[in-house]
Parts: C-alpha cells; sequence; structure tokens
C-alpha cells in the first residue's frame, strides 16, 4: 500500500496559489473574458409569464435589428413554460446594445396559466398544477424505525418545534455561460463550468454531436457552488447561434438571469419532534418535512417527489424514528446541487432541536451533542473545541444575559461522509529533457487552488519547488478527471499526483541510470532522456484519501432587542482535515464555508411574490450577501489525521455555521427564531415586540 | 464609493453641459422665456451626439486607447468588450458588486456605472496598469501571500479598492479597509484573508488566527 512522507517540505505547509499572480493581475483569463476572433455577444430572451402557454415566438423584427446575426429559439415556437424567467429565445450580435434591442424586438404570443409560487399555496389540493400530469405534491409514507409512539412516552423530556429555511441561491460571482464556437470540426466551448467532461457530454448530447467533436476548455472560472455542472439551456443557445450566425459567440447570463434559471438551494418546513431521557439520550425522533426545488420537484415524475429531501436525524443516533418528507413543486426555477446539498438545512433543523431540547432538560447543548453523536472524531472537536472557544466561560442560562444588546453562544455539527475521492481521475506528465515538467489533469478549479494542490503534491513527490511545476487543467482533451464537487477533487487529484510521480520516478531511474532521480538529480536524470520527452500517465490509487467525518463549529453573536439586529462577534470552526495538503488554501476555503453560512443564518432567501409569481430580489441589492463588515473574527482548528489521506473540506464547512449561529440567538434572547434567515423583524416578533412576519 | 469631481470628465458631462447652460440662463434672464429656449436648443443642438458610434478616446493605465462607440456603451463594457482589457469583471452591471472596480484619477469608480463618454480626459486605472514592469504591488503581493482569493473572479475590484484606499491613506484601521471594501462582493469568503492582505500591503502585523491539532 502506498503512503504519503512522513516528514514533509510543502505538503501540510503554507504553500500561495501558483496562478495567484494571474489572478491579481488581470492576466487570468476566465470564460467570460474569452475574445474569440470574431466573437459575437449572446443574449436569452425569457419568460415574463410564471406560466403561460407559449403559441407563438415571431424572430423577424430582431433579425433585422442592424448588427443581430442570428436568433434562435430556446425549443419551439409552442409550447408551456412553467416559470418567470423560462428561456424563450436568444440572439446573436456585434454588441450588447444591439442584442438589448434586439430582445426587446420579439414577439411572443402566449395565453397566461394560472401559478403557484409558495410552498405552503401549492401543497393544497386546488391548487394549480405546475405540471398537468400530477399534483404539486404527494402525500409522503412515513419511514418508521423501532416504536415512536411508545418512545415518546418514555421521555423525561420532549420538544416540538417548526424550523424553516428559504430558498437560498448560488450567486456565483461570475454568472453562468460560455463562448461557444461551432465550425466544421466541432463545437468548443470556453465554459464557466465546474465540470468539463459534464458539460462536453451534456453539449454532445444536445446538439447531437460525438463526444470527440465537442472541447470544453475552462482556464479560470468565477465560482460555482454546485450549479455549473451541466451545459445548461445557456450553452446549447451559444452554440446554436454560433452554428447559425458562423461566428463564436460570447453568452453570459446577466445577474437577473442568474437569479432565475440556473439553481438553488431548496428550501424546508421541518415540523420536529424530540424526546430523551432525564440524562439526555434521544429515545424519539419525529419528522415532517417538505420543501420546494422549484419546477424540478414535479417534472416527468408526475408531481411532487424527490429533491427537497434532508438527511435525518442528521448526525445522531436514535432508537425510534419517523421521517415523512417530500417536495412541493411550485412555478420558480429547479434546484441545483448546493455545497452540501441537503445537508445545511438538516443540520439547521436538528441542531435548533438539539438546542431546545438541551434547555427542557436542563442540560449543556454541547454534553448533549457528545451523549449522543456516536462519530469520535465530531467528539475530539466538541472538546477541542469547548477548550478553545472558551464554551464554560461564556455560557450562560438563555436570555440571561443583561442589557439591551444582549449575547449569546452556540454551537452545530456537520457531516458530509459522501465527499470522498472519485476513483475514476486520471493525469499525465511531461517531462523534458531540460527538467521542466508539465501536469495535466481534465478537472478544473473552481477557485478551491487545484492548480497548487497539483504542484504542492508533485513538488513535494519530486523534491522540486512549487512553482518548477507547470500545471495545466481545464481542457477536456486531458486525461478526465471528476467535477468539481461534493469534496471530492481534493482527495481525487492528489492520489492522481502521486501516482504520476512515482510513475516518473521509476522510468527516469530506468532510462537515466540514476537510482533516485528526486531533488538535486532530478536535472540530471532529465538531461540523459536524450531529445525525447517523457510522458507518464497515472491515476487514482487507494490508500492515499479518505471520507470527510466533518465538522463542529460555534458562534458568538450580539442581539440588539430594540433593533432585532444580529451581529456575529466569533465564529470557531473545528474541521476534520484529514492529511491536510495546504494549509493556505484550505483556511480560505473554510472562511468561505463559514461565511456562506453567516449569509444563509441571516440574510439570504428569494423572495417570491404570490401575485405576479416573479422572483422580487433577483440582485445584489435585495438578495444580500454578506460583506466584508458582517464578517467576524473566525477562528479555526484543523485537526490534523495524515494516516487517514486526504480529504474534502469544501462542504462540511458550510454546514453547521447557520445552526451554530441560531442557537447563539437563542440562547442571547432566551427564545427562539425557527425561521431563517434570522432578520431583525424576525428577532422582535420572536421577543413580542412586533407581530410575526407571514411567508 | 466616492467619484472624482464631475468636471474633470472632459467636454461631455452633464454637470458642464449644466453649468454652461446656466451661464445662458443667467445672461438671458431678463430676456423672454423664448430666447432661453432658443438658446437651450442650441447648445443642445452643439452637445448631443449618437445614438450612432463616435469616436472616443479613453486615457488606460498611460495609454490612449481609441474606440468607435455607441453613447450608450459603459466604459466596463468599453475595456472588456472593445479592448482585450478584461481584467476588470462584469458582476451585475448595475452598481452593486464592485467586480468591475478601477480608478479613475486615483479614486474607485464602478465602471459599469459610467458611460465611456464620460470618462475621457481623465486617467483610467485597471488592473492591468497596477504591477509596472510585470513587478507586482505591495497589495498585489498581499494578496497572493495572505490567500486573499479563492475563484479570482472578484479579486480585481477588492484590489483596485484596496489599492485606492492606501494611495490616500498610509496606515489604515481594520475599520477603514472593510469601509473601503464595503462596495465589492466576494461569494467565496475571502474577506478574513483580503481584511490580512491589506492590513498587510500597509505594513500592519495580523496574528495568526489557525491552529493545527493531532488527532492522537
Amino acid at each position: 500500500m502506498p503512503s504519503w512522507p512522513a516528514e514533509t517540505k510543502y505538503i501540510s505547509h503554507a504553500t500561495t496559489r501558483v496562478d495567484g499572480a494571474a489572478k491579481v493581475t488581470g492576466k487570468a483569463r476566465y470564460s467570460s473574458d474569452i475574445q474569440a476572433n470574431g466573437w459575437l455577444y449572446g443574449m436569452i430572451l425569457r419568460s415574463k409569464w410564471p406560466a403561460a402557454k407559449i403559441t407563438d415566438i415571431n424572430l423577424e423584427q430582431a433579425l433585422k435589428v442592424p448588427g443581430i446575426k442570428a436568433a434562435v429559439l430556446a425549443r419551439s415556437k409552442e409550447f408551456t413554460v412553467r416559470y418567470y424567467g423560462e428561456e424563450l429565445a436568444a440572439v446573436a450580435g456585434t454588441s450588447k446594445q444591439a442584442c438589448l434591442d434586439a430582445l426587446r424586438a420579439i414577439e411572443v404570443t402566449a395565453q397566461p396559466l394560472p401559478f403557484v409560487v409558495n410552498e405552503n399555496d401549492a401543497k393544497k389540493a386546488d391548487a394549480p398544477r405546475v405540471w398537468e400530469n400530477g399534483p404539486n405534491y404527494k402525500e409522503p409514507n412515513a419511514r418508521d424505525r423501532g416504536d415512536v409512539t411508545a418512545a415518546f412516552g418514555q421521555c423525561a423530556a420532549v420538544i416540538e418545534g417548526f424550523y424553516s429555511t428559504p430558498v437560498q441561491t448560488h450567486n456565483s460571482m461570475e454568472t453562468h455561460g460560455n463562448t461557444a464556437s461551432w465550425t466544421d470540426d466541432g463545437v468548443t466551448a470556453w465554459s464557466s463550468t465546474q465540470g468539463i467532461s459534464s458539460v462536453r457530454d451534456g453539449l454532445a448530447g444536445s446538439l447531437r454531436l460525438e463526444h470527440s467533436k465537442v472541447r470544453v476548455i475552462t482556464e479560470y472560472m468565477g465560482g460555482g457552488f454546485g450549479a455549473k455542472f451541466g451545459a445548461g439551456v445557456e450553452g446549447v443557445l451559444a452554440a446554436k447561434l454560433s452554428r447559425e450566425a458562423k461566428a463564436p459567440v460570447r453568452l453570459m447570463l446577466t445577474r437577473f438571469d442568474e437569479a432565475l434559471a440556473v439553481g438553488n438551494r431548496p428550501s424546508s418546513f421541518q415540523k420536529i419532534k424530540l424526546g430523551a431521557a432525564a440524562d439526555g439520550t434521544l429515545l424519539a425522533f419525529d419528522l415532517e418535512n417538505y420543501g420546494t426545488a422549484g419546477i424540478g420537484a414535479g417534472g416527468d415524475a408526475g408531481g411532487g417527489g424527490g429533491g427537497a429531501d434532508i438527511p435525518a436525524p442528521y448526525l445522531y443516533k436514535v432508537a425510534n424514528t419517523r421521517v415523512k418528507q417530500a417536495a412541493v413543486a411550485v412555478n420558480a426555477g429547479s434546484a441545483r446541487a448546493f455545497r452540501a446539498p441537503g445537508n445545511p438545512p438538516a443540520s439547521f433543523g436538528i441542531e435548533s432541536a438539539m438546542d431546545d431540547l438541551a434547555v427542557k432538560l436542563g442540560m449543556d447543548p454541547v454534553e448533549l451533542r457528545l451523549k449522543n453523536d456516536p462519530n469520535p472524531i465530531r467528539q475530539r472537536e466538541y472538546k477541542l473545541g469547548v477548550e478553545k472557544f472558551g464554551w464554560k466561560e461564556k455560557y450562560r442560562k438563555p436570555g440571561s444575559s443583561p442589557g439591551v444588546v444582549k449575547t449569546g453562544i452556540g454551537c452545530a455539527g456537520a457531516a458530509w461522509p459522501a465527499g470522498g475521492p472519485s476513483k475514476n481521475t486520471h493525469g499525465e506528465a511531461q517531462i523534458n529533457p531540460d527538467g521542466t515538467i508539465e501536469f495535466r489533469l481534465g478537472v478544473q478549479d473552481i477557485g478551491t487552488g487545484t492548480r497548487t494542490v497539483i504542484a504542492v503534491v508533485a513538488a513535494e513527490m519530486l523534491g522540486l519547488k512549487p512553482e518548477q511545476i507547470t500545471v495545466k487543467v481545464g481542457d477536456t482533451r486531458f486525461p478526465p478527471g471528476p467535477g468539481s464537487g461534493g469534496s471530492t477533487t481534493c482527495p481525487s487529484i492528489s492520489p492522481t499526483v502521486f501516482d504520476i510521480c512515482a510513475k516518473a520516478l521509476q522510468q527516469l531511474q530506468t532510462q537515466s541510470g540514476i537510482a533516485d532521480a528526486r531533488g538535486a538529480n532530478w536535472f540530471p536524470a532529465c538531461k540523459k532522456l536524450g531529445v525525447n520527452s517523457l510522458t507518464v500517465s497515472g491515476q487514482w490509487i487507494e490508500g492515499l484519501s479518505s471520507n470527510p467525518a466533518g465538522g463542529v463549529q460555534f458562534a458568538e453573536v450580539e442581539v440588539d432587542t430594540e433593533t432585532g439586529l444580529v451581529t456575529v462577534k466569533k465564529m470557531l470552526g473545528v474541521h476534520d482535515c484529514g492529511l491536510i495538503v495546504n494549509q493556505l488554501t484550505l483556511e480560505s476555503q473554510i472562511n468561505g464555508g463559514i461565511i456562506m453560512g453567516m449569509g444563509y443564518a441571516l440574510y439570504e432567501e428569494r423572495v417570491m411574490d404570490d401575485l405576479s409569481g416573479v422572483m422580487l430580489n433577483p440582485n445584489f441589492e435585495t438578495y444580500k450577501l454578506p460583506g466584508i463588515a458582517d464578517v467576524p473574527e473566525i477562528e479555526i482548528v484543523l485537526i490534523n489525521m495524515p494516516e487517514r489521506g486526504v480529504i474534502g473540506i469544501g462542504e462540511p464547512a458550510t454546514v453547521p455555521t447557520a445552526g451554530a449561529i441560531a442557537n447563539a440567538v437563542a440562547n442571547a434572547i432566551g427564545v427562539r427564531v425557527g425561521s431563517l434567515p434570522i432578520t431583525p423583524a424576525k428577532v422582535l416578533a420572536a421577543l413580542g415586540k412586533v407581530p410575526p412576519v407571514t411567508a | 464609493m466616492k467619484e472624482p469631481e464631475p468636471e474633470k470628465f472632459g467636454a461631455h458631462s452633464r454637470r458642464t453641459f449644466l453649468k454652461s447652460l446656466g451661464t445662458v440662463a443667467a445672461t438671458t434672464a431678463t430676456a423672454q422665456v423664448k430666447s432661453v429656449a432658443a438658446e437651450l436648443e442650441k447648445v443642445n443642438a452643439e452637445k448631443v451626439i449618437g445614438p450612432e458610434a463616435v469616436p472616443v478616446t479613453l486615457k488606460v493605465n498611460g495609454e490612449k486607447l481609441k474606440l468607435l462607440l455607441e453613447p450608450r456603451v459603459t466604459l466596463l463594457d468599453a475595456l472588456r468588450n472593445y479592448s482585450s482589457l478584461t481584467g476588470a469583471k462584469e458582476g451585475c452591471d448595475r452598481a452593486s458588486c464592485g467586480a468591475c472596480t478601477v480608478l479613475i484619477n486615483d479614486a474607485p469608480v464602478y465602471s459599469c456605472q459610467k458611460l465611456a463618454i464620460e470618462a475621457q480626459g481623465v486617467e483610467i486605472t485597471t488592473i492591468e496598469g497596477l504591477a509596472k514592469d510585470g513587478k507586482l504591488t505591495k497589495v498585489q503581493s498581499a494578496f497572493i501571500e495572505k490567500d486573499a482569493l479563492q475563484c479570482g473572479y472578484c479579486t480585481p475590484g477588492f484590489v483596485m479598492s484596496v489599492t485606492a484606499l492606501l494611495k490616500k491613506n498610509f496606515h489604515p484601521t481594520a475599520a477603514d479597509v472593510k469601509h473601503a471594501c464595503a462596495g465589492n462582493l466576494c461569494r467565496c469568503g475571502c474577506h478574513p484573508h483580503i481584511l490580512q492582505a491589506a492590513l498587510k500591503a500597509a505594513g500592519v502585523g495580523h496574528a495568526a488566527k489557525t491552529e493545527i491539532v493531532n488527532y492522537a
């Protein structure tokens, strides 16, 4: 079995990004920066009806707009649109301004249909159907384990709570889109994607081209968070426009488009009943949950089903459980994977319930978790966190903080066992006689530092410096690798690079006669290659990576009981890291996960208008992201377990944040705000100072 | 975000137009209203340009950039779509994310909110203009050293905002940095490292907040 070196120079140390300079100088070319020869601007016309039968789309006038070179239909002239923002047609022209004019010139004839955008309304039997062939919601069957009813009877304390989470939108800073160029040789797409291979396959499928005729290039992309795996309607339309116009077309979504049509995290409405014995041992758990994945919750399945479920009872071992959950379809854009799908709402629900139960039991919330969380790594994380955070010194009975501005603390846990390596990861390295070496892997950098991870591992294994390693990623012509999602990239590529390096050293030994080609011997050994470069292929190998257990986080907040404003003062993240590959980029990912979780806890929510069926906040002025002034002091404790090999961190870092903050707020004010985001209005309502907000 | 004085924006700024109008109006205050209207029409006739493309000269990173643009083209689009300067990014096109931040006469400006024709006769600096002869500035180096970026799409905007801050405030506090970056959004959540980088570039130290603990 291979193993990582015990003594390291780069692995587990802090290495700055190998592409840092490109990113701080503007030299890094993102998908939206591509200026292919003779490129045209592309734009999409979207439905202004939340539901309608489209009876005609006339592109003639649009094609007459000066500068317009092509116009195509998104689907056909007659079809049913099911949400405000669904694609109708697209145009390509010599300028953005020409495209804007052309979109206004497209004539659409439609018969508006009844619609429903609110989960609670959509559940009703007489609600307008999002999909004609089935109801929006079908009462799910309960999954029972043990005897829940009897177990609740034996509990010393039982709580019942209602915890809800909103639809969250991804909002990566670079929108979805690409530049597509269709020539006789096939299609080249410079795509803003986290999965070059899945985009390649998607484009080939939609355009009926052979895989070998589609090339996807993603040198730099501006964030995805789960929403950018597929070719997308916008990718297919860009390619079709390119075919029509006989020129490359750059089609990037507007910020407005982005909010409506390219994914979101489903909502959740969790009714939880949780009971424990006097010593805190959980005995019974009952969950009824529904949420919406937009139109994605319906479709061919015939009405509601799938798409919004959460893991339950999540981290805890409970002998008697009953779980009932299903998705409800509404007339809104479909959900997509979003950083640890299902887990942040699951963590928020159960962790809120755990704290409510701890209060009823008169128990310390951390103690209740230690009593019921079977995972040894999280047990260790809680104990470390308690010490580092000063939990025992800071913890006060809920609501007992004096004054108008009350302080409180809370904690919550995360699991992400799904995040492990993708065994189907390949790569190659070309070693030249002058000692230069280039790695090529068909993966992409979503922002986590993929190139740097490859350079760090290669430098370690070859006895070189990271800056001596050239790394090429983001091209379907390279050996295939996984999409950047599910915290899988690092544990997939690190063993792959290990394998390539081991094979390279072996080959170099054979060809050069130098026993150990590492370090000082590298250049002499390469020189002996003569005139031919050496190319080595490798793939993911067993024994160097594993799956993450998760992490725990602690929050300290201040709540102004006169304004309702919540300010996060401090966050502590204690995370399971396996073998740390690069401390610097690891910290960045944990910070990012915590900050995104803060947005989920306090600010972010897709607001739909029941009467018009329109999303009311498809922009950054009204859909609030955390800004630099909102971000508290963040402390990180990394649990180093090199024997487990490389694991991913992207997802677990964002999972427990909202639960920890919500529990800190409840601890501060002595009442539970069970609905995210915890806005000032909801805080004041919970304190009885204003009437409650009705969703 | 403080904008430079509009007076400095060349011949076509709204302010200079209104000013000239004001002078005209004052001198004819006692004359008939009709003659004021006639004057106004004359002034307008001289000033109106477009809707067809017009020649525009921008001074970007010390070099003249001559373009033919419709008057409605923004400075951001002029840079990204009509020249090869794609460093400034489009994140929202409506003054809420800051990815398009450039400097105009050393002050940070959302280039998506300025028409290219309004940006003539001023010094425009984009992210591409910071590193002279390939030598990174202190701000750029600090961003790399502190890993103040992930996907990097918002990075040019943050770098420009911090650069502008350090041009006028040599000893910024954390609060100053937060204020200077209040108009920039980052979805990857790089804010703690951005703060550290800005302070580092200003020569202010920052204690590390990460601890590595062995499991065993």
